[in-house]
């Protein structure tokens, strides 16, 4: 056996480079071409979604470089809130009728479980993320919205760590904790989305290889 | 493998397989940027955004005083929401429950509040330089837990019985310094000084107790409701002005608007259970027998897939 080849295999560098290769192969992390079934507006909304969390991200980014107070004192900061409430109003249209899309087609179907687990997963964390935005606007709005809120989370006994009266808590849950947890899922739902490509239609077969009989179409699987 | 065996399992074919055509993802996801980037300036511009100011202690003080004095007059008497809440801010009852399970109670006192002393005597005491409200306090603080709520509950309830719950209206009665200690706190509460008395340290930026206290009285719901923001105006999706709040919480304070939620004195924890029972439907579909299988039979796939047989 080659002396190169030992060292490749125990070289962290080229196991950490198999093993996202046999995650993603080459060429699909970014494909330049698709199945011939993908050919509906109902597609359209996953990007549009990535395309609206940018702009939450962006926005909330500006947000909190100039601090908590600054969108109440300045008219670009006003502005600024305002681009961060519509792109988040924007995020949750697209996610949610993204996420029927992939109901109505049993998107789960193909070894894609994971892939629909961590978007419901990120679909309920980006609610609680914009539910601690809405904590951390130091307004009346807050002042409302967290003194309702408490009851329900103290009446299962986590109102006592995740204090909605505490504002200093809440803006930090909104800026750091749950953002790193939506945006991990994210970039997995993402990633698993590539690995695993497009669900295919119900009952559609690819066409046989060469040499291979077409099945009938009650020979064909069925989810 | 018969077809049986086969309808069994998921034999989805690898989306690979499939003819392919040609695709630019990257100039999708730009076009979906510019799109979207312009959606929402235009929708900033057109709508801006609620900033309505927070309600201060003193501005609750100078719109509602009665509610003020109410308010602190309830706290002394242990009857106000918080005072006699439980978990997390106390021991003064069991709190919700789920069914035999008392949740709330569980969840232990995480953050100790008591309501007469923390949120009124307390902050009285740090006034200096007035003898009658010294004397009221070294009054209260000699008399026994019972004295005191006679007093207080006596003066709520003459309070309550008063033409606009106005104190210069209310009969006498035995009141001990109950009186004196509740014109003070709104006295402290017109001067802005009670939302940093209330707090415990410089950078506190944990407003748990001015919120449980503006939250005792009825001025910051009625003000909520006339905003449509009230528990039974679907108030936990709303904010203020025609703005869409939180739509996706639909579902959540949907609960609240019908029985048994809406008239249940553990309606939140009922809701919370719910909640997490759809949410786990939500999340695990791919498993939950029928419901996975669902989309086939409601056929609006056909829709999506329309070039197929």
């Amino acid at each position: 056996m080659p002396t190169v080849e030992r060292t490749g295999n125990r070289s962290w560098t080229v196991r950490l480079r198999n093993r996202i290769g046999r995650t993603v192969p080459p060429g699909q992390w970014l494909p330049d071409r698709q199945p011939e079934y993908v050919r509906s507006w109902i597609y359209v909304f996953g990007v549009a979604t990535l395309a609206a969390l940018a702009f939450v991200l962006a926005s909330g980014v500006i947000l909190t470089v100039k601090g908590a107070d600054w969108w109440h004192t300045s008219a670009l900061g006003h502005f600024m809130n305002s681009l961060h409430l519509w792109s988040v109003e924007l995020f949750f249209v697209f996610m949610v009728i993204h996420m029927w899309g992939k109901f109505f087609m049993a998107a789960w179907r193909g070894k894609r479980a994971l892939t629909w687990i961590t978007g419901g997963v990120a679909f309920v964390g980006s609610i609680g993320t914009a539910f601690t935005g809405y904590l951390s606007q130091s307004n009346f709005d807050s002042q409302w919205i967290s003194t309702q809120a408490k009851d329900g989370l103290n009446a299962v006994g986590i109102g006592g760590y995740f204090n909605v009266l505490d504002p200093a808590q809440m803006l930090l849950w909104h800026v750091m904790l749950l953002p790193l947890v939506v945006g991990f899922l994210v970039v997995a739902h993402v990633i698993l989305v590539r690995r695993h490509g497009v669900v295919p239609p119900f009952d559609a077969m690819p066409p046989p290889a060469a040499g291979e009989p077409e099945l009938d179409a009650d020979e064909r699987p069925v989810a | 493998m018969t077809r049986a065996a086969r309808s069994r399992r998921d034999d989805t074919p690898d989306a690979h397989l499939f003819p392919t055509r040609p695709y630019d993802l990257v100039r999708e996801f730009v076009v979906a940027i510019v799109v979207v980037g312009v959606l929402t300036v235009l929708l900033a511009v057109a709508f801006s955004s609620p900033d309505r100011k927070a309600i201060t202690l003193s501005a609750w003080a100078t719109a509602a005083p009665a509610d003020v004095v109410a308010t602190a007059t309830a706290e002394l008497a242990g009857t106000s929401t918080s005072a006699s809440y439980g978990a997390p801010y106390n021991r003064a009852s069991e709190g919700q429950k789920i069914g035999p399970l008392p949740t709330q109670k569980w969840g232990g006192v995480q953050i100790p509040v008591n309501s007469a002393n923390d949120l009124v005597i307390d902050p009285l005491a740090s006034v200096a330089q007035d003898p009658s409200l010294t004397t009221a306090l070294t009054s209260w603080r000699g008399a026994s837990a019972d004295q005191q709520i006679t007093w207080a509950t006596a003066y709520g309830d003459a309070l309550a019985a008063a033409p606009g719950g106005d104190p210069a209206q209310v009969k006498a009665g035995d009141f001990g310094p109950v009186p004196v200690l509740a014109a003070r706190f709104l006295t402290l509460a017109r001067s802005g000084s009670l939302e940093g008395l209330l707090t415990t340290s410089f950078y506190d930026g944990n407003a748990t107790k001015p919120l449980l206290l503006l939250a005792d009285g009825a001025y910051l719901e009625d003000q909520a409701r006339a905003d449509h923001l009230g528990g039974d105006q679907w108030g936990m999706m709303n904010e203020t002005g025609n703005y869409p709040g939180q739509p996706w919480m639909w579902l959540y304070t949907f609960w609240y608007q019908v029985k048994p939620f809406s008239t249940s004195g553990n309606a939140d924890a009922l809701v919370w259970v719910v909640m997490v029972v759809l949410t786990g439907a939500l999340v695990f579909v791919p498993f939950i027998p029928g419901l996975r299988s669902l989309p086939r039979h409601l056929g609006v796939h056909r829709l999506i897939w329309r070039n197929r047989s």
